[in-house]
């Protein structure tokens, strides 16, 4: 077993990808709700340059047809990528479906080693019974993961010349918009101390739940039985046992797994009663080969989740970048996530996204149904109807992204529902420039702005990730984009 | 937070609740500016007015002598950086009930609740509002103990007792945890770590008007509060355990006054209600008596 295989909430991932940069269908949500509170703040921002959105996939177009109008205003943008949580090196996913002490925790990973290797330790509040653990569906937590993700929009600049003359219909058009849519022998764990709560085969996982009267027996009773327990974790290990925490331990078997034909391994779920609110991630601090990425989805009824103890910051958003980031999107949200972490001195929780889940505006994937909803464990959801849609869902997503060590996250993270219920995503912005050749004087002062407009997209880019701003601007060709040359100011004082 | 509105004194001395309006100013600005708080200017404002007019009305109907912004002042500002909700109604609705409460909610004329506490627990049961915890960071942390500290040489530490006995036990108690559980020191620094805690136990549970009036009786209310408080953070796994703690406690205040009598406070006169009691009672009281109630 390698050393980042132990932990609760850390598994391997060697392949850090780029991001799905297809042009990827969207909901037809995204074209008849709109309600960006942030697409506001871009609309005053440039009143010069306000935008007319046009359809841009084929797809899209035909989706388009069901709004209201042909040239539906997407409020939010048009949906052009996201940034996958693989991305991200180290990275664990965690869902948890939370209402009135009842949780649902779906834990994932995408180990790639040798399922031999592959072991776990969690700490849980009680003993479980088997009906409590499941095997849940890694195809509906990439669901959730894509529904969530960071997103790359556009927006197209239209003729200023024509400009002046729709500028009321279009904003009669935006405020229509604006409505909402819808083991071992017994005995020698009994001298270490260790007690075998329960001992099941769920799916192709053997699963035990431990209790310990100290941590030193069950380090033994651990190490005894194959789980490779890094330096330091007796110390972790003690310290739950002493809030009376049992240890939820899952190992690969390997017959069940070939006799299920599986290649992969699927997500872990386990559902219990408990008024603690939170997350065990120290195990995952104890080996210091540096830090971990975890993604934590929460599905609950009222309102976003937060972190008590720690900082919960919101990633800078609706900010626009330059055109040439479509093609690199996955580098720029790494660096973007790296350098806000860095902002707030690496103790930060970044939130990604918190959205109400019958909607999404621009849809990176489509909600999840009723079904998958219920897979992921949101119990309080009724079971779909005989149709099967049509259901609202009551159910918020908050997702959570941190990057931690023991040094900066020296403590589990703690969480509070809230009632919040305003909707925040990772959207970032691509403003394609008109570049037709009417002229008129709108066109001209439109000419002039898109070289401030360049500069400041620029500018903004190497604040949120930290490149060098020289590369962007050659990256960017702002020498010589489309702005032709200012005159002198004497080259205009006659008219010449 | 209550504080008091005191009849004019001669040769008055520095009064302490300037400092503390100019502390928790200078932190809610560096909260919105450099921590983006969730809090619109327009809560701030809003908050801000209701407590004032609060005060105001409740000042007319009392017929008091003077309207004193200091006490709705520091209520409403601690509001302003505790209280988050996405409805302005709610944020008007915290401050009317911390400032409203100082005249109605009251017991031998000393009122009964920390008006802040009052409020921020009514929201919280209501499922109004929330509380952010974790949003200050380390420095906004550190730079605020700093000034909290400050307070107490400000106030010549004359009702500090209650702040240090529940500091000491909480803190302590805290770091017995760790020791126990055999966690590193980070953790119970980390949990003390809230801004939250700070104003707690800065403002709040230091309020003279709402504390025991012998200095014994304070430090048994400040230890009873630590304990409630603990219990609810680690014994029932609930966020904002001091502010539950405190309203838990705060109805025994006149049952500690009773067995454990002391002087009344004067934020005139700061004074720890102890040894210059007994000197102080007599003139105390006729010249209470001669004047308007008061309210904080």
């Amino acid at each position: 077993m390698s050393s980042q295989d132990r932990d609760p909430l850390r598994f391997h991932h060697k392949h850090a990808g780029d991001a799905n940069l297809g042009a990827h269908p969207p909901a037809a949500g995204s074209l008849h709700r709109a309600g960006c509170e942030d697409g506001w703040a871009g609309w005053r921002q440039d009143l010069h340059v306000r935008l007319r959105v046009f359809l841009v996939f084929p797809l899209m177009f035909l989706i388009g047809s069901f709004a209201l109008n042909s040239e539906a205003s997407a409020f939010c943008g048009f949906y052009v990528g996201k940034a996958d949580t693989k991305l991200f090196n180290k990275a664990s996913e965690v869902v948890i479906a939370r209402h009135d002490n009842k949780t649902v925790i779906t834990m994932a990973n995408d180990f790639k080693g040798d399922v031999k290797e592959f072991a776990m330790v969690v700490p849980v509040p009680a003993v479980l019974a088997q009906d409590q653990i499941h095997v849940g569906n890694p195809a509906i937590l990439k669901h959730l993961a894509d529904y969530s993700a960071p997103r790359l929009v556009e927006y197209f600049d239209e003729n200023p010349c024509r400009r002046y003359a729709l500028e009321e219909r279009s904003m009669d058009a935006l405020k229509s918009s604006m409505a909402p849519a819808a083991a071992g022998s017994i005995e020698r764990p009994r001298a270490l101390g260790v007690t075998i709560e329960a001992q099941y085969l769920v799916g192709e996982y053997d699963i035990l739940i431990l209790s310990a009267k100290e941590s030193a027996g069950l380090e033994t009773w651990l190490t005894e039985n194959g789980y490779k327990i890094p330096h330091g974790a007796s110390s972790v290990l003690h310290s739950y046992l002493k809030q009376g925490m049992k240890f939820f331990v899952a190992k690969v078997n390997l017959g069940e797994q070939s006799k299920l034909g599986l290649t992969h391994l699927r997500p872990l779920q386990i559902a219990f009663e408990s008024p603690k609110f939170m997350l065990p991630i120290r195990l995952g601090t104890v080996n210091a080969d540096g830090a971990q990425e975890l993604f934590i989805y929460f599905l609950t009824k009222r309102g976003r989740v937060e972190t008590t103890n720690y900082r919960t910051v919101r990633l800078p958003e609706a900010q626009e970048i330059p055109l040439y980031v479509k093609d690199k999107f996955g580098d720029f949200y790494r660096d973007l996530f790296a350098q806000q972490v860095t902002r707030e001195n690496e103790r930060g929780v970044f939130m990604e996204y918190a959205w109400d889940m019958n909607w999404c505006d621009p849809c990176a994937a489509n909600p999840l149904s009723t079904a998958e909803l219920r897979e992921l464990g949101v119990f309080w959801q009724e079971q779909a109807g005989r149709m099967g849609t049509g259901q609202a869902q009551n159910v918020f997503l908050t997702r959570l992204h941190v990057r931690y060590d023991a040094a900066h996250f020296p403590e589990d993270l703690m969480f509070q529902e809230i009632s919040d219920r305003s909707n925040f995503q990772a959207r970032y912005i691509l403003r394609h420039p008109w570049t037709g050749q009417d002229e008129c004087p709108a066109a001209t002062a439109y000419r002039q702005q898109l070289r401030e407009r360049y500069e400041r997209e620029a500018q903004t880019l190497s604040t949120l990730t930290g490149w060098n701003i020289g590369d962007i601007r050659k990256a960017m060709h702002i020498e010589t984009a489309f702005v032709p040359a200012e005159k002198k100011w004497y080259q205009t004082l006659w008219g010449n | 937070m209550a504080q008091d509105t005191e009849t004019v004194q001669p040769a008055r001395p520095f009064d302490p609740r300037l400092y503390q309006i100019a502390s928790l100013s200078t932190l809610l600005l560096y909260g919105l500016l450099w921590l983006h708080f969730d809090v619109s200017p327009w809560q701030i404002v809003i908050t801000i007015g209701t407590a004032l007019l609060t005060q105001y009305a409740g000042t007319r109907y009392c017929h008091l002598p003077a309207f004193d912004l200091r006490s709705p002042l520091i209520s409403s500002l601690s509001l302003c950086l505790l209280l988050r909700t996405e409805h302005l109604s709610v944020a008007a609705l915290a401050a009317f009930i911390a400032t409203g409460s100082k005249f109605v909610i009251r017991w031998k004329n000393k009122h009964v609740f920390n008006p802040t506490n009052l409020a921020l627990v009514v929201m919280l049961s209501g499922g109004l509002g929330w509380i952010s915890a974790g949003q200050w960071g380390q420095v906004a942390w550190f730079g605020f103990l700093v000034a909290c500290l400050g307070s107490l040489v400000v106030t010549r530490a004359a009702r500090a007792d209650v702040t240090l006995a529940f500091l000491g036990l909480y803190v302590g108690l805290l770091f017995t945890r760790a020791v126990w559980q055999g966690d590193p020191f980070t953790i119970p620094l980390h949990q003390i770590e809230s801004g939250a805690l700070l104003i707690f136990a800065f403002f709040m549970i230091s309020d003279p008007k709402t504390t025991p009036d012998s200095k014994a009786g304070r430090i048994i209310f400040a230890l009873l509060v630590a304990l409630v408080s603990l219990y609810v953070q680690f014994g029932l796994f609930r966020p904002n355990g001091p502010l539950w703690g405190l309203i838990t406690c705060a109805p025994l205040v006149p049952f500690i006054d009773y067995l454990i009598p002391g002087a009344r406070y004067d934020w005139s006169r700061p004074s720890s209600g102890h040894a210059p009691a007994a000197a102080f009672i007599p003139v105390l009281v006729p010249l209470s008596m001669s004047q308007q109630r008061r309210f904080s």
